[in-house]
């Protein structure tokens, strides 16, 4: 957990070292490159940032404004970034939240049943469609999917987060919403969804010969509680782990599958910079996505705790 | 037991694999033969159908769909080839001088390359490539800035388990520098789990340039599997094989890679492979 302070502090660096290698200074780029911030306000900046100082006292500065939350302002979409990026938050947390759920319990469930299965034709079907899944990338199983249910059966909408002219409330709202993220939560869930369920086979299969699961046969226990009480709960601990480590990772995603389906969340923004060439926002976005794996790498540690007594939060 | 090569090349994943990859690499290679011309070039009228009268069919400007997979297979495969090479040489270096001096250098070096694995990598690649404005050489450098720490972790792994044998430490005894200990004793035995984790890399590589393509942060220019995939996406209702054939390219190849690389590292840990 106290690893969170570093990676918080590397970002802000990494930040200000691409920043520095963006086209102009500092204040130019700030103000969002060509975005027609006023002359006065590039100065300011300048003064504020203290350009005419050495870079380390730059960096100070940069660091100081970062930490109190002050991400510049953007001028394309006239507003501040923080409150932008909080605006956008939101739906990828929605869009993170149930990808998450959705790639590990089916991803957990293949696994284990492919490792029951082991050697015949049920397991090598679902291993075979993880390789296949491992290997697709997201955006075209995106628009396949909306080429199949959206176009050809017409059972699910092609993008956006709810039908903002049908003035939905209450439960028609979420259902509205619900029925939106089904494409997208899918298309991003695939790649992960494989990747567990490889996972969970393997440490399934590995855990299998280890001595307490002999020990356990030993004493009589029946195979259905070896199975979920002593090596499911063994063998969630390192899925439990990838799903941390990949947090950064479905976040890049999310720019992809947020684009496709036009998800109006952090990564259709950044999608949106790129275009306007914002570099600042996009840095925001990178800061706050930075931000949000370390925050899930500490529940993942909490969450170690209360699977696995043995390991104390550092 | 058998030996390396029965194991590997008598496997059904190393045959299907390589046999995909021979085919992508020869219109890599001789994509200018196979696909002459510019796969810019508008051959003829926007949105034939493959297979009705011009091979795979044309885009929504009248490009020849066989070209550009035929020149995307060398743009591609170039670009994750060498952002692969790339990250492996950086990876090499930063594991080896991990594991071979330890203590507060390893503990500095860990620490980075934790951090490059925490950071969402794909967004660092977008950030990266839009800074350094859409080229080549700025997609290759995104490429290896996302994959070195697998690799320097795998080579710092076997550098520490290397530099205790015997070999190692009669070396030192013998007064050999440090540099030529690392090149000629110590890395030569790290070489089979860094060609794996490489060639895995490579899959990860085409799937980060073609999703870069795709976002339209591609090398300008250049025609690329994932670029085809990005501007055929708005003709999707109307022309379906745009997006699916380039996609089924990808698909195919990522997963040959893949194939070929576990059964490589298979057939170099026979014990392992039984589990």
């Amino acid at each position: 957990m106290l690893q969170a302070v570093p990676v918080i502090i590397g970002v802000m660096v990494l930040c200000f070292l691409l920043l520095q290698l963006a086209p102009g200074d500092l204040a130019m780029v700030l103000a969002g490159e060509a975005g027609g911030a006023p002359p006065g306000f590039i100065e300011a900046l300048r003064t504020r940032y203290g350009l005419d100082q050495p870079v380390y006292v730059q960096l100070f500065y940069y660091m100081k404004n970062v930490l109190m939350l002050d991400l510049g302002f953007s001028f394309r979409h006239n507003q501040s970034v923080l409150s932008l990026l909080l605006g956008r938050l939101g739906p990828t947390l929605l869009l993170m939240g149930s990808t998450l759920f959705l790639s590990l319990a089916l991803g957990i469930i293949a696994g284990l049943l492919a490792s029951l299965w082991v050697g015949t034709w049920k397991d090598y079907v679902i291993s075979l469609t993880a390789i296949i899944a491992y290997a697709t990338p997201l955006f075209w199983v995106g628009l396949m999917l909306i080429l199949a249910f959206s176009i050809k059966l017409d059972l699910f909408p092609t993008s956006g987060m709810e039908d903002v002219v049908a003035f939905n409330e209450g439960f028609a709202r979420v259902a509205d919403i619900a029925h939106h993220l089904v494409l997208p939560s899918i298309t991003l869930s695939l790649f992960y969804l494989a990747l567990y369920a490889r996972l969970m086979r393997a440490t399934m299969l590995e855990q299998r010969g280890l001595d307490y699961v002999t020990t356990a046969r030993a004493k009589g226990v029946a195979e259905r509680q070896i199975t979920t009480r002593h090596m499911l709960r063994n063998a969630l601990l390192p899925v439990l782990t990838m799903a941390g480590v990949q947090v950064g990772g479905l976040l890049g995603g999310s720019v992809v599958v947020e684009s496709v389906f036009a998800w109006p969340g952090l990564g259709q923004l950044a999608f949106e910079a790129l275009f306007s060439r914002d570099f600042n926002l996009l840095l925001g976005i990178f800061f706050m996505s930075a931000c949000l794996v370390v925050v899930v790498n500490i529940v993942v540690d909490i969450l170690y705790v209360l699977l696995d007594p043995r390991i104390k939060v550092a | 037991m058998k030996s390396f090569q029965q194991r590997f090349f008598g496997d059904i994943r190393v045959i299907a694999g390589l046999s995909w990859l021979l085919f992508v690499l020869v219109f890599a290679v001789f994509a200018p033969f196979l696909a002459p011309g510019d796969p810019f070039a508008i051959v003829d009228k926007p949105f034939i159908k493959p297979f009705e009268g011009y091979g795979l069919g044309t885009d929504s400007l009248g490009r020849n769909l066989y070209g550009g997979l035929a020149h995307g297979a060398r743009a591609t495969l170039f670009i994750a080839v060498l952002g692969t090479v790339a990250a492996a040489a950086f990876g090499t270096l930063v594991g080896a001088v991990a594991g071979f001096y330890g203590g507060v250098i390893d503990a500095c070096l860990m620490r980075i390359t934790e951090f490059f694995q925490t950071i969402p990598s794909f967004l660092f690649a977008i950030v990266l490539v839009a800074i350094l404005s859409p080229s080549v050489p700025s997609v290759v450098i995104a490429i290896a800035t996302v994959s070195w720490p697998p690799i320097a972790r795998v080579v710092r792994g076997e550098v520490l388990s290397v530099k205790q044998r015997e070999y190692v430490l009669a070396a030192v005894i013998a007064g050999q520098k440090d540099l030529s200990i690392l090149v000629q004793q110590v890395l030569p035995n790290t070489l089979s789990p860094l060609i794996v984790t490489s060639s895995l890399l490579v899959a990860t590589a085409i799937l980060v340039e073609s999703a870069l393509s795709f976002l339209g942060l591609g090398a300008p220019n250049v025609m690329s599997w994932g670029f085809m995939i990005g501007s055929g996406r708005q003709f999707l209702r109307d022309a379906w094989w745009l997006v699916t054939i380039p996609g089924v390219v990808i698909l195919v190849t990522v997963m040959s890679i893949n194939l070929v690389g576990e059964a490589l590292n298979d057939a170099l840990n026979p014990r392992l492979a039984a589990l």
